[in-house]
């Protein structure tokens, strides 16, 4: 993000660490990123997740998720709070959305993931949650801006569109 | 030579994602005919155009298959 352009900017805060999740926040920024809106993106608490190196650990849970309904067989399968205890019940429930996600052409994570670095994106990691976690830059990908809180407050001053997800 | 994007079977936001990259090869005041079946492409693609300076030129819908003709601004 250049202070001199006259793009249009927005800011998205990404606090949430699941695969259903994690699909807000790179939909908008890589599909503002095409509009021609210079984007971006700080990663923080669990939304810090989406930007290690592999993304093969992100998972949906069906605790505190009593909206998710898996189509099967014509019907939508209630995934009440209460199973979420069984073991396997989230990872089976995870399989069973990276084949809806396969199935209807929805991309991966990884695909948006790319889409955003390749538009040129700025990724910017929350040093206090690096800190917390004790993950180091190692664990993220390349070109990560490692920043607090006042390196995104001075980003979000100038933007158009601040978005907290 | 015309150009076309073929983003069949592809959902939000793949569609305008992969126009925007196609528009990158077109040079300006030439066109590019996309393909889709994201119904909600219908409205993305008017929306993306409006917003990128880029002339949806014809919008029409065959079989199941949106097609876009888009001419790319200055």
């Amino acid at each position: 993000m250049t202070a001199d352009s006259n793009a249009k900017r927005m800011t998205v805060i990404v606090t949430k660490g699941t695969l259903d999740w994690a699909y807000p926040p790179f939909i908008l920024a890589t599909t503002a990123a095409a509009l021609e809106v210079e984007v971006s993106m700080f990663f923080t608490f669990y939304g810090l997740q989406l930007l290690k190196k592999d993304l093969g650990h992100l998972q949906v849970s069906t605790l505190g998720n009593p909206a998710m309904e898996m189509p099967l067989a014509g019907m939508h399968l209630k995934m009440p709070n209460m199973v979420s205890a069984l073991p396997g019940v989230d990872a089976a429930c995870t399989t069973m959305m990276k084949n809806l996600i396969r199935k209807k052409g929805v991309p991966s994570i990884p695909e948006l993931r790319e889409a955003a670095i390749e538009a040129d994106v700025t990724l910017m990691g929350c040093q206090m949650t690096m800190d917390l976690f004790e993950w180091t830059p190692a664990d993220m990908i390349d070109g990560v801006e490692v920043g607090g809180a006042a390196t995104y407050m001075e980003r979000a001053l100038k933007a158009d569109i601040n978005l907290f997800i | 030579m015309p150009t076309t994007l073929d983003a069949k079977g592809l959902t939000c936001p793949m569609p305008v994602l992969k126009t925007k990259k196609a528009l990158k090869e077109v040079p300006a005041g030439e066109t590019l005919t996309v393909l889709a079946t994201d119904p909600g492409s219908v409205k993305d693609m008017e929306a993306f155009c409006r917003t990128t300076g880029n002339e949806l030129l014809e919008s029409g819908e065959e079989g199941g298959v949106f097609r876009y003709l888009i001419r790319k601004g200055a």
